[in-house]
């Protein structure tokens, strides 16, 4: 059995997955800056008492799960989400909503998975897939970061929606009902309602999170050299890097989707400053690459003073009072 | 990030698929480019490995000295903590921490075996010998 679906590569798996499963209601409208925007994608976190593959837990993006649920729930589409107790009924689950044709998301472990690289795999728990069928025992998958689709058998599937460990799916499985078209006016409601939402993410949580959380993750980072020593300060540079450049963001990758938001975003809602500031988004994905080129140098041996821990450690400073300015002035927005 | 500056450095994943990149075109408009990869993210991921690569050694060194049970070797092979052991074994952490020593180990039966195997992806006779095929 198969199900029409068509599969598009994306940057990121959440929104793509997101947007994909969108595409039948929304006649191909949620793109995937879209579906990253409305669902208020865009995120700093840094969670020292979180050891991620023994570094700190450093996050540049929402909750796994936020993306999805908060665009349907702007758009106004009910969504089915389900978490499972038993291997055997998310999997009798699943069959059910493909006989009814239903395409469905799937949160998964990245250990297992079969057809990714064995560099890649890490016990990364946040990964979204879609299944869109099953023929000869294996099911359909389409992997959002992935050109070409994939298949699976019963028992890998099984074992990466039953991956263990932070973040464990349990089975979570979702996707939007049908019959529920979307209007642009639906558009432009959920763009300032996910605007507003990722202001105050990024600018009313204190500690560890938002602009605030950059800021001190620069003060941080001067420090690593002494209270940590090179080698270790290199490796967690190096996991910050890698959560920063998380497989398909292509550098600052979240920031320059999130800059293509809100150049589409202007579309729909014509306000010049929704412009100024997808640049100043621009500003920050480059930089955030350039941090990360000096992060290299570190980890690679090739720097090693205090110093070049001064120069990282400023560049989130200025990468902070960049993000700060540009929620600020999306703050501060007239919408028509 | 500008179109033509899209890194196409060749990465382990860039031989199995081609990365989705945002990123504008001389207008400053945004669409998207395809990255084979980027030697930054490349060596950061390297760093990784070395390290995970040596942790492996390490606990290898360790069972065969007898100072641990070869479920150190296997689960720093997988990179897990026992946390995320005892997770998918439905152990303890408290027993997974008994069953590392060696003198326990040995008399674990078949059954508690197995689950550490399952969780591993091995069998039984490839965690006692601590034996590993590339997969």
């Amino acid at each position: 059995m198969k199900i029409e679906f068509e599969h598009r590569q994306a940057a990121h798996c959440e929104s793509g997955v997101t947007s994909n499963l969108l595409r039948s209601s929304s006649a191909g409208k949620i793109t995937e800056p879209l579906a990253f925007g409305i669902g208020a994608g865009l995120f700093f976190a840094y969670v020292p008492f979180i050891k991620i593959n023994n570094g700190p837990a450093i996050a540049y993006r929402t909750l796994p799960g936020q993306i999805f649920n908060r665009t349907c729930k702007s758009l106004g589409i009910p969504v089915v989400s389900k978490k499972f107790s038993s291997t055997e009924k998310a999997e009798a689950f699943l069959q059910e909503c493909l006989n009814n044709g239903h395409p469905v998301g799937c949160q998964v472990g990245v250990y297992y998975l079969p057809y990714f690289p064995k560099e890649y795999r890490f016990h990364f728990n946040a990964h979204n897939i879609i299944v869109y069928g099953k023929e000869n025992d294996r099911y359909l998958v389409s992997d959002p970061i992935m050109e070409n689709t994939a298949t699976l058998g019963s028992y890998e599937l099984e074992r990466v929606r039953f991956a263990k460990g932070a973040l464990a799916p349990r089975g979570h499985l979702y996707y939007p009902k049908n019959g529920v078209d979307i209007t642009d006016e639906q558009i432009k409601q959920a763009i300032k309602s996910g605007v507003r939402k990722n202001v105050h993410n990024m600018l009313s949580i204190p500690l560890f999170a938002g602009v605030k959380g950059i800021k001190s993750t620069g003060d941080k980072i001067k420090k690593w050299r002494d209270n940590l020593g090179l080698e270790k300060a290199g490796l967690y540079l190096a996991q910050m890097v890698r959560m920063q450049e998380e497989i398909g963001t292509g550098g600052g990758g979240f920031r320059y989707i999130y800059a293509a938001f809100l150049q589409e975003a202007h579309t729909y809602l014509p306000n010049d400053n929704l412009l100024e500031i997808s640049e100043t988004f621009t500003k920050a994905g480059d930089l955030w690459r350039t941090a990360a080129v000096q992060a290299a140098g570190i980890y690679k041996g090739r720097i090693s003073s205090q110093e070049d821990f001064n120069v990282m450690g400023d560049y989130l400073q200025e990468i902070a009072e960049l993000e700060k300015n540009a929620f600020l002035s999306l703050k501060k927005i007239r919408w028509q | 990030m500008k179109k033509d500056e899209v890194p196409q450095d060749l990465s382990s994943l860039g031989k199995i698929t081609k990365e989705v990149c945002y990123a504008t075109d001389s207008a400053g408009k945004y669409t998207t480019e395809l990255s084979k990869g980027w030697d930054v993210k490349i060596t950061a991921l390297d760093v990784a490995w070395e390290d995970i690569k040596k942790r492996i050694a390490a606990a290898r060194e360790k069972v065969l000295a007898n100072n641990a049970s070869p479920i150190l070797f296997f689960m720093e092979y997988r990179l897990m903590d026992v946390s995320i052991l005892s997770d998918y074994t439905g152990f303890w952490k408290w027993q997974i921490k008994r069953h590392l020593k060696p003198g326990v180990f040995k008399t674990l039966p078949d059954k508690k075996l197995q689950k550490y195997a399952l969780a591993f992806n091995i069998t039984v006779e490839d965690l006692k010998s601590m034996t590993i095929h590339e997969d």
